[in-house]
């Protein structure tokens, strides 16, 4: 948390420096450019980056470069900068955020149904609803602070789960869900020939790609992968601007001290809606981009567990710094992906080199920890990472960044 | 008529009497001390005037103006600003944001969606924060992280953030409670070069006698949640009725 604590305010002395925006971009200061660059860098790269090993090797199991999981990357990255700017800023803890983003789901899906096929729209109105919903939970849910805060949160995304599972089947389709199907037809250019419409911008399908073989290594870039790196990047600009903005110390103040609020002449709960709800349009915005994605959407993406991930997410990149949230979502849908594919028969073949009884030792003491034991290893990381470094991977990479800035002065 | 009156303000909590048929009446450009025994109602009768707590009858009117009824930050932007007894600061964030939060709210109202502006174009705010700063004697720390200083620089981070909104009003809760001697006196003088140089209306709830006899123009004595007399300090300090409800205390 302390590298994000506004050094901006401090640097600038209005009279020496007026307007001192130089050296940076977009508005943003030198070393907020330079986090922008990076992330933009990431996304744009990752089809390369996230594909490190050439096809058929040994470690090409490790490769996460494929548009699916590239595109939860982002999705769920979003996702994480939203809630964020909640929790890391006012400290307000939603365990309900899980279900603006299924509202978001069902708000695109019924706009690709009856409208158009073409996301924009969609996403529109994913981000439109969600916002709406958030505003309503929001405004009930802040009545109490703390546990009952959260405790709030929860019953309402609990309800919206149980009402999309089973009451409200006629606009959620219940347990089924909804899917784009060939009997639906939008106003706007639907497919006439009565094959199932395809999400699209402007009729590029989301699921075109291009392959690009290099030696042995395949690298695909996927449209649909890049238009939701694109809302992240832009997602991510706007939670930088949020940082440093007067209303970005406001949020910081709600966390410190909201009895100081009052006696200043500020309404702390105004403020902390107004981030819940921004969050939430996050959440929404996250959604339309699943449905874009993958035209989809069912009530478990509503489920609890759906909202405790993107806390763990959060805080396991570090609450309230601006790369954290985009990390921990990165860090644990790896996990989830890549980790949980290895399986015994792999494992054996990584301990073939040791002697037969080694090999089996070895094994079952790495067995529980991967496959469907991965939850394992991120619960045992999560742990270490909330007591030994509660500023989450941010901290830790400062920690080694400072670790080797003072070992060169040392030497 | 002062800047502030209170006329007739009863307040009970359940069986106590906390105030009984209160009146007030605090001149503009005066630093008032309301002084009187623990229990007596002084701190009641702040929460009163900052809207905390809402009385069970009487009237408070402030420039004209009833504060009855009002949330805090109603008040805080009528112009009455509060240093409460343990410093209240922004502990997390550092003393330049401190100085800033009080800045917005004096310009921009209880709320306003501020998300896209950078807060470092802010130069009027930047340079009336510092300004601000520098006559406390604060602009070195304004990088610090607020919870990290001494009991006296925070309290010190207090009154530059009331102050820093011109306030009409300034109610001070016990400010020197629980403070070093050296800190106690930095605090007077502190509070007597804001009354000289600014002329700002303080009303002082104190304990401190040595405090109250030092800044107060008038001395409001409470006892028992009634006002026994309100009179000038040196009248007050040999008064018998003074004596008997709270020095009085001391001697037997």
């Amino acid at each position: 948390m302390t590298d994000q604590t506004n050094p901006s305010v401090t640097t600038a002395t209005p009279t020496a420096r007026p307007r001192a925006a130089s050296g940076g971009m977009l508005g943003l200061t030198k070393k907020d450019s330079t986090l922008m660059l990076i992330v933009f860098a990431l996304v744009m790269l990752a089809p390369f980056i996230l594909n490190p090993f050439p096809e058929g090797s040994a470690m090409a199991q490790f490769n996460a470069g494929y548009p699916d999981l590239m595109q939860r990357f982002v999705i769920f990255g979003i996702f994480a900068i939203g809630f964020n700017i909640l929790f890391g800023l006012t400290g307000y803890l939603s365990f309900g955020h899980a279900a603006f983003l299924g509202v978001g789901s069902y708000a695109a899906i019924w706009s690709m149904k009856l409208v158009t096929l073409n996301v924009i729209p969609g996403i529109v109105m994913a981000i439109v609803i969600a916002g709406a919903f958030t505003l309503v939970v929001g405004f009930i849910s802040l009545r109490r602070s703390g546990i009952y805060f959260s405790i709030l949160t929860l019953a309402f995304a609990q309800m919206s789960y149980a009402l999309a599972y089973s009451v409200l089947t006629p606009i959620t389709g219940g347990e089924t869900g909804l899917q784009i199907k060939n009997t639906d037809s939008p106003l706007f250019g639907g497919p006439t020939d009565g094959s199932i419409g395809r999400a699209n911008l402007f009729g590029a399908e989301m699921g075109n790609s291009y392959e690009l073989a290099v030696g042995s290594w395949l690298f695909t870039f996927n449209l649909g992968y890049y238009i939701a790196g694109v809302a992240l990047l832009v997602a991510f600009y706007l939670s930088i601007r949020i940082f440093r903005s007067p209303f970005g110390i406001m949020l910081r103040a709600v966390k410190s001290n909201q009895q100081r609020m009052n006696y200043t002449g500020l309404t702390p709960k105004r403020y902390t809606l107004s981030a819940f709800v921004i969050s939430g349009m996050y959440a929404g915005l996250a959604g339309g981009l699943m449905v874009a994605m993958d035209t989809q959407v069912g009530p478990e993406r509503m489920f609890w567990t759906a909202s405790g991930e993107v806390v763990i997410m959060t805080i396991l990149g570090g609450a309230g710094t601006l790369m954290g949230p985009i990390l921990g979502a990165g860090f644990i849908k790896y996990m989830e992906n890549i980790v949980s594919k290895i399986n015994k028969d792999i494992l054996h073949e990584w301990f073939a080199f040791l002697p037969d009884g080694a090999e089996d030792v070895m094994v079952s003491i790495v067995y529980p920890f991967i496959g469907k034991g991965w939850h394992l290893t991120l619960g045992i990381l999560f742990m270490l990472v909330v007591i030994f470094l509660p500023g989450g991977l941010v901290e830790g990479g400062q920690r080694i960044a400072n670790k080797f800035r003072r070992n060169k002065t040392d030497g | 008529m002062g800047i502030l009156t209170v006329k007739g303000v009863n307040k009970r909590f359940g069986g106590l009497q906390a105030l009984g048929d209160v009146n007030l009446d605090v001149a503009e450009n005066t630093c008032h001390a309301i002084i009187g025994p623990n229990g007596a109602g002084k701190s009641t009768l702040l929460n009163v005037l900052v809207g905390k707590l809402i009385p069970d009858s009487g009237s408070v009117v402030f420039d004209g103006q009833s504060v009855l009824g009002r949330q805090p930050h109603e008040i805080n932007q009528m112009g009455i600003s509060r240093v409460f007894q343990t410093p209240e600061i922004f502990a997390d964030l550092t003393v330049m944001e401190n100085m800033l939060i009080p800045c917005f709210a004096k310009r921009d109202g209880a709320f306003r969606m501020h998300a896209i502006q950078s807060t470092r174009h802010e130069g009027d705010m930047i340079e009336k924060a510092e300004s601000m700063l520098d006559e406390v004697g604060m602009l070195d720390k304004r990088d610090m992280t607020a919870s990290s200083m001494s009991r006296g620089d925070k309290r010190r981070l207090e009154m530059a953030m009331c102050l820093v909104q011109d306030p009409r009003l300034l109610l001070l809760d016990e400010p020197t409670a629980g403070m070093a001697r050296a800190d106690t006196e930095n605090t007077i003088e502190l509070l007597k070069t804001i009354r000289r140089e600014r002329g700002i209306t303080m009303a002082i709830i104190e304990h401190d006698m040595n405090v109250v006899f030092s800044l107060a123009e008038r001395i409001t004595v409470l006892a028992q949640g009634t006002p026994l007399v309100e009179d000038t300090p040196d009248n007050i300090k040999g008064h018998p009725k003074v004596r008997e409800a709270y020095l009085g205390e001391a001697q037997v």
